[in-house]
């Protein structure tokens, strides 16, 4: 690197390119915070209102929206599969990465296999029957369950245990008597804690915005928050305030987990993308 | 296991020798076990999982694609009837045509974009992280809401894409109602959610070429740009073969986007002018009930995806 100080064109392009990543959010706050009437004018208004509160108040208390339902529902929906993914992801991942046994090879190839099918898009036709014949349609199991196998997951904790964890830190627990479930638990455990940490973030965003299953699968009796704003968006098509503070509380915890953890949703996305 | 019943050394027999199981081959018995036997445990939730929520359905949605089912519940062997039905279905092969022509006006200028973005970012840099950041921003907000604001942003009478348009003299555009502008608005979300995202992957992929390539490089006179060609890109291959197959099972899977922008309905605007194949499947499946139908539909899908898959890798080969 000769250059020290970015070229003008550089600068120039990262700074367009930031600006266009916000602005859609920018909008949508200028949006909910604004009356309706506004909201349409010509031309458009470009600064915040102010009557976000009461837009999002009036969202809340929508009794047709089931707006808290939805979030409730999705907080509980994430959750549950992040918690569940990690765990069957770094037992999994454990096994394939420092356990010899026969056939290992062979599950591996199986697993990375069935990264490349689109099951949930693929499978919606049996698996709609399923929860049907069970008398789950509707409710928050027939979601989950379909999003608890995640070969991604598995991959990612064989990678990264296969690289966080030496060999000789596994030989030496056993030589003092551990089981391999002790090992697991007190030497791989603390080891790979970024990955699952990674994998978690991800997880919880995939679900947090999954659309198509819930959409066949639940009623607008009992949303998740996406399907509660495609109802708002369906209902009122016109009343633009009262959908965008819908879709800003509906991003709010997306963006406390982004906050949070940008460092490491950085840091995991490029590590990940080198070991693939 | 418990069968191995080899008598201990002497010494170490208990003094009154009639258990059968002593205390040390209980222990050798559960170690065996612990080795032989707990990794099969370990992977088990997975592949428990996989059959119920993978295999089975996989297997029965080609069973179900061999039937015909309707409205008042009946249903019939159809043999591959709803296969011929399909390949003769206009209204498929015009969710094919959107889908393949949304995905190719997302992914090009996507990818170009992305990997000038990560060259850019890959230079020093004040604010690093905040910059890292701002362009993974899009990619934490959800779906749903992303495009419910670019469907404002497109609306005809009050949105701003419009209202620029028109600042340079430009007719407003009814985005929603033509093929092309239709397009080019959810291929713009796309791009929009995912660019930042690949781009940080590219960067990740030039971070690992080792640098003395380039100081060779430019000892020997090659330009900034000629580097990028000659060394960067070949170099990124691997990541590229990512990129590439991750964007393909998306974008021919497209579903969230193209549903919102019109107002949640699948049937993808008045002629069906942005229905992708994904709300084609749903459309059959779960408007008409048309299951099997359906699932034939998603095993097309599956074929689109693969050959999606074989072109754009065979196309990343060639880079050198």
């Amino acid at each position: 690197m000769t250059n020290w100080k970015p070229a003008v064109m550089t600068r120039v392009m990262l700074a367009f390119t930031v600006i266009l990543s916000v602005f859609p959010l920018y909008w949508m706050l200028v949006i909910a915070s604004r009356s309706n009437s506004e909201a349409v004018a010509v031309p458009p208004p470009l600064l915040p209102g102010g009557n976000l509160g009461e837009n999002i108040m009036a969202v809340l208390q929508h009794e047709d929206a089931k707006f808290l339902t939805g979030l409730l529902n999705s907080m509980i929906v994430a959750t549950t599969v992040t918690v569940s993914v990690v765990l069957i992801s770094t037992l999994a991942g454990f096994a394939f990465a420092r356990l010899r046994f026969k056939g290992s090879k062979i599950l591996l190839m199986a697993v990375l296999l069935t990264m490349m099918v689109p099951l949930q898009q693929m499978g919606v036709v049996p698996l709609y029957r399923l929860m049907v014949s069970l008398e789950w349609t509707g409710t928050l199991q027939a979601v989950i369950l379909p999003y608890l196998l995640n070969g991604f997951g598995v991959f990612l904790m064989t990678q990264y245990t296969t690289q966080a964890v030496p060999n000789e830190l596994v030989e030496a627990a056993r030589v003092d008597g551990a089981s391999t479930l002790r090992v697991w638990w007190s030497v791989v455990l603390p080891a790979v804690r970024p990955g699952m940490a990674v994998l978690g973030i991800n997880t919880f965003m995939l679900m947090w915005n999954d659309f198509m299953w819930p959409l066949i699968v639940l009623t607008g009796e009992n949303p998740t928050v996406q399907i509660a704003i495609t109802q708002l968006n369906m209902r009122f098509a016109t009343n633009y305030t009262l959908i965008f503070a819908g879709t800003a509380l509906s991003i709010i915890p997306l963006i406390v987990v982004f906050v949070a953890f940008g460092r490491q949703i950085v840091g995991g996305i490029m590590e990940g993308a080198v070991k693939a | 296991m418990s069968l191995n019943v080899a008598p201990p050394p002497a010494a170490h027999r208990p003094p009154r020798g009639s258990r059968r199981r002593t205390p040390s081959t209980g222990r050798r018995g559960w170690s065996a076990f612990d080795l032989k036997a707990v990794p099969y445990l370990l992977v088990s939730p997975y592949f428990l999982l996989f059959a119920a929520f993978g295999l089975f359905p996989l297997v029965f949605t080609l069973w179900y694609s061999l039937y015909d089912y309707d409205l008042a519940g009946t249903t019939e062997w159809a043999g591959l009837d709803n296969y011929a039905k399909l390949l003769a279905d206009e209204d498929f092969w015009n969710a094919v045509t959107n889908t393949t022509g949304i995905f190719f006006l997302a992914t090009v200028p996507q990818m170009l974009i992305a990997l000038m973005l990560a060259n850019a970012l890959n230079k020093r840099l004040r604010f690093r992280l905040a910059i890292r950041m701002s362009v993974l921003f899009p990619l934490v907000t959800s779906v749903v809401a992303v495009a419910i604001v670019f469907s404002q942003l497109f609306a005809r009478d009050w949105g701003l894409a419009n209202w620029l348009l028109g600042l340079v003299g430009v007719e407003p555009i009814n985005w929603r109602a033509e093929r092309l502008p239709s397009w080019i608005a959810i291929a713009l979300m796309v791009d929009w959610r995912w660019t930042g995202y690949n781009a940080i992957i590219f960067l990740a992929g030039m971070q690992t070429i080792p640098k003395d390539l380039y100081e060779a490089a430019a000892i020997d006179g090659a330009s900034r740009r000629r580097q990028f060609w000659q060394i960067t890109l070949p170099m990124l291959k691997p990541t590229m073969i990512f990129v590439v197959l991750n964007s393909t099972i998306g974008g021919l899977t497209l579903f969230a986007e193209p549903t919102t922008f019109y107002n949640g309905n699948v049937d993808g605007g008045s002629q069906g002018q942005f229905q992708t194949v994904a709300m084609f499947i749903v459309k059959q499946g779960f408007r008409e009930f048309d299951y099997g139908y359906a699932a034939a539909a998603a095993w097309m899908l599956f074929l689109l995806i693969l050959v999606g898959a074989a072109i754009n890798f065979v196309l990343v080969r060639r880079i050198r």
